[in-house]
């Protein structure tokens, strides 16, 4: 309330910064010949006009969500996990352990089952970092980069010498049983007269994303860790006089943190690939420190901005697909929107506090004539 | 009326911040060689206005003369070129250079630094005899006493050949005989014709020291008086715009049984300073102690042992139990569950969570209890309801729970947490400086409540670096230097003198001047201090 409303900080910032990163990222698409009117109408089209397209969307941006919210958590305790993709590949891992050497009845076991598992083995890969930050002090930025390397080298090695099945040529697990397939949006929303999101790997697993949203709220502003976890995140002076454990609340958010990363596996894996593949989480780790920034640490802001980021990802596969422009310059539009609404916030945000105080003042100054 | 220009002369000047008026059409002239006292509470402008003298800030209208010609002072550059200097309430002092180094940051001459430190040590020597402001040249400054690095302070803009010296509350953290002696410095400058103007909240040194006084309430300058023809009493009914009760009315103690026991307390702190060498200590139910200090003699580590947020070694006992000071219940929960409440020192970094709204804060450090929790989630409702209470009972404004605890003032804030605090009904209440940054109209109130929670007989602690404060409200004054407890007196049969050189380490030396006695005591802890770091 000080400087400027609310909703001003948490719908026109972002909307500025997105305003910016577009017409720069027209700028870019114009200096290699290309039309950035056409440009954009590919993208919404190919991610939002077709139901398709909203299946893979919706897909990506089940990813982000995991890992945003996996941020999200640790930021309130003022903690930077960068962890996220390590903590998420070996969520994948869990979820191919479960999903290959248990036989499952029916879907909605393993699901539960590969969410415990993909929750756990990404927990157990943020402890590390967590214990060493705790009792260490050892940067939790710097463990948690070193983390993802590790965990990198370690899928790498299991998917080559242990888990590969004889006789395959690629790094990769079996694919899981049928019994375990999840239910995609095309199998729940497609009737034979209207068929929906066809072929696209949007399913169930965004659900299990949304209750994850509902949990990370609850958790953060209804429940006495929440209220401890962000009082330590505020000022590590204030939760010791209140009686609070440090390390304990480090651990603690780092647990939760590791988790939602580590479930991002059962989208990726159990319910898009259907085994485990190299490099599953394609840089979805990453994509969730932009998603917390730009939705404020707030599990709505979260969801919305990685709806967006899913909306980019998909738009810039259609673009790869249509038109000349190359899969690089994507990522480099994908990066524009990164750095506008993440690292370049305050660009944004300032110049608008002062507009807001100028405009209150001159309206102050109108209500109370000099006298 | 002199004929000459005021050294300052100050028109209309305003500034606001936001919706704040932080300065509103304020005049004011400051005659040269004269030491011109700028008093208010906190938040009355007065550190704005000097920002805007100094070129900190820009003010939305009106103007500055300095000695008579109007000036533009866009930035301290400027400031400095038209003879202001200003020493900070916190010192902008690079602390591993040495004195000299500091003394030419920013004003070297040429590429090479030897030509520029000949010449600043030479011109050191100068004005150390000139106006008794002796400090070693090559002392590094972090391994100074804060009196002394305050003399950098002032010596770096007298070398930029200031003759306006403008002092923000320069004697927050100086002993009383540090104190004296700063002020014989500014005579000595006054003498020379220096003008000084002095920001402070501080009664007292307005009256010592300075030749005209000027009082700002809420952005405004209510009045300019010479100072000898003014009291305290009537300077204060200018601050707050209403009669105040500068002492607390309080009846005599009558102490029962022994709360809190202290025995050979020591802590020793991450650098390997013994920081507590040695306390004994007993706080009896119905009694305020009062420690009485110089900031960082072992006060605030006292209240973190008791607090929870230290770790000691030695005996502590609460209600005859013994007191863990190490380990898992050496932490404030526990502290809370044997009848310790704590208003720290610090309100915005410990006692306040600041980004949290009110009715969180309300409940910090007692949030585990059943009464604010269904199952694992909190009841925000009724921890709403006890807020909205506590902001009732303690008159805290706005009377908003759901404003953030930085949206409150300084005064406010302190309420929020002393309601919180004195609400659990402590056995014994730790106090340290209640009122620090907190203005008279609420230091009264604040008074009152802790001598009220003497009154149902709870033992009290309380830390200030006030002396006017542990005065109104302490039945026992202990005086706390380096560590130890230098002694205990009666409130009724001491005074500031002798407490003075108690805080300064000296148990009375009256033929030695006082400033030379404390010179040698800090030259004594700093070597002691060396040697622990070392050893």
């Amino acid at each position: 309330m000080d400087r400027m409303p609310a909703w001003a900080d948490a719908v026109l910032v972002p909307l500025i910064s997105l305003l910016l990163a577009a017409i720069l990222s027209a700028l870019v698409i114009l200096a290699i010949g290309e039309s950035p009117v056409e440009a954009f109408r590919l993208m919404v089209e190919g991610a939002l006009m077709r139901s398709a397209g909203w299946g893979y969307t919706l897909y990506y941006a089940t990813n982000f969500i995991f890992t945003g919210l996996a941020v999200a958590v640790a930021f309130h305790a003022r903690l930077f996990n960068i962890g996220g993709e390590g903590q998420a590949m070996l969520g994948a891992l869990g979820v191919a352990l479960v999903c290959l050497y248990i036989p499952w009845p029916h879907w909605s076991l393993a699901l539960l089952a590969a969410s415990a598992s993909a929750a756990l083995f990404g927990a157990l890969w943020a402890l590390i970092p967590a214990y060493l930050q705790a009792t260490r002090g050892s940067h939790i930025v710097i463990t948690t980069i070193m983390f993802n390397f590790i965990a990198a080298a370690l899928l790498n090695y299991l998917l080559v010498n242990v888990m590969k099945p004889a006789g395959m040529m690629e790094p990769a697990t079996a694919t899981f049983p049928q019994a375990v397939h999840l239910p995609t949006f095309q199998d729940m929303f497609s009737t034979a007269a209207t068929p929906l999101f066809r072929g696209s790997p949007a399913n169930v697993t965004f659900f299990v994303a949304l209750l994850a949203c509902l949990f990370v709220w609850a958790l953060i502003w209804r429940t006495r860790l929440g209220y401890e976890i962000r009082a330590q995140g505020h000022s590590e002076t204030a939760a010791r006089y209140a009686g609070i454990r440090p390390v304990r609340i480090v651990v603690i958010a780092m647990l939760i943190s590791g988790a939602l990363a580590g479930l991002m596996g059962i989208n990726s894996t159990m319910g898009e690939a259907e085994r485990l593949i190299l490099n599953s989480t394609e840089g979805a780790g990453f994509i969730g420190i932009a998603v917390a920034l730009m939705g404020r640490n707030h599990p709505l802001g979260v969801l919305l901005a990685a709806i967006l980021f899913g909306f980019l990802y998909q738009g810039g596969a259609e673009l790869a697909l249509w038109t000349n422009i190359p899969r690089e310059l994507i990522v480099v539009i994908q990066a524009l929107v990164i750095l506008f609404t993440g690292a370049l916030d305050n660009m944004v945000r300032m110049p608008l506090e002062r507009a807001f105080l100028a405009a209150r003042r001159r309206r102050t100054r109108r209500a109370e004539p000099a006298e | 009326m002199t004929d000459t220009a005021p050294a300052i002369e100050l028109r209309g000047i305003s500034k606001a911040f936001g919706p704040v008026q932080a300065n509103k059409d304020i005049s004011l002239a400051v005659q040269p060689g004269t030491i011109h006292g700028i008093i208010g509470e906190n938040g009355a402008g007065k550190s704005t206005l000097m920002s805007i003298l100094y070129g900190f800030y820009k003010a939305d209208a009106g103007e500055v003369f300095i000695r008579g010609k109007k000036t533009e002072i866009p930035d301290s550059q400027a400031a400095i070129a038209a003879g202001i200097g200003m020493v900070f309430q916190h010192f902008k002092l690079v602390p591993n250079f040495t004195v000299l180094e500091n003394v030419i940051l920013g004003v070297e001459e040429g590429g090479l630094l030897k030509p520029s430190l000949a010449k600043a040590r030479r011109a050191l020597t100068d004005l150390a005899r000139e106006y008794e402001l002796n400090v070693d040249p090559d002392a590094v400054v972090e391994t100074l006493s804060v009196g002394h690095q305050q003399r950098v302070e002032i010596l770096k803009a007298l070398y930029r050949q200031a003759d306006i010296l403008i002092l923000d509350e320069p004697t927050g953290v100086l002993t009383p005989a540090e104190a004296d002696h700063l002020f014989r410095i500014l005579a000595g400058l006054k003498r020379e014709g220096k003008t000084i103007v002095l920001i402070t909240h501080k009664l007292r040194e307005i009256m010592e020291i300075t030749d005209t006084v000027s009082v700002m309430r809420q952005g405004e300058m209510t009045a300019t008086v010479p100072t000898s023809e003014t009291s305290p009493e009537h300077l204060a009914e200018l601050m707050v715009g209403r009669k105040v009760l500068l002492r607390v009315d309080k009846t005599p103690a009558r102490p029962a049984q022994t709360v809190l026991e202290i025995e050979k307390l020591r802590v020793t702190d991450q650098h390997g300073v013994e920081r507590l060498k040695g306390i004994d200590l007993a706080v009896r139910a119905g009694e305020i102690v009062g420690i009485a200090g110089v900031a960082g003699n072992g006060q605030s580590e006292l209240l973190e042992v008791l607090g929870g947020t230290r770790e000691a070694t030695g005996r502590v006992r609460i209600n005859g139990e013994e007191m863990a000071l190490t380990g898992r219940h050496a932490d404030g929960r526990t502290r809370r569950g044997q009848g310790i409440a704590h208003v720290p020192e610090d309100r915005q970094r410990a006692g306040l969570v600041m980004p949290f709204a009110a009715w969180e804060n309300a409940v910090f450090g007692y949030h585990r209890d059943p009464a604010y929790n269904r199952g694992v989630l909190m009841d925000n409702e009724a921890i709403r309801r006890d807020a909205d209470n506590k902001i009732d009972r303690f008159d805290i404004r706005p009377a908003n729970c759901r404003l953030s605890a930085r949206s409150f003032s300084g005064g406010n804030q302190q309420k929020i947490v002393l309601a919180r605090e004195i609400d659990r009904n402590p056995d014994l209440l730790l106090v340290g400086q209640p009122t620090r940054g907190v203005d008279i109209g609420a230091i009264e109130f604040i008074h009152q409540e802790i001598v009220r929670l003497r009154d149902a007989g709870k033992a009290i602690l309380l830390v200030s670096v006030e002396l006017d404060e542990i005065f109104s409200l302490a039945d026992r004054i202990v005086v706390m230097f380096d560590g130890r407890v230098m002694g205990e007196r009666d409130p009724a049969q001491t005074d500031e003198r002798e407490l003075g050189l108690l805080m300064a380490g000296i148990e009375g030396e009256p033929d030695k001047p006082e400033w030379q006695a404390i010179d040698e005591q800090w030259e004594r802890v700093e070597a002691e201090e060396e040697a622990a770091r070392h050893g």
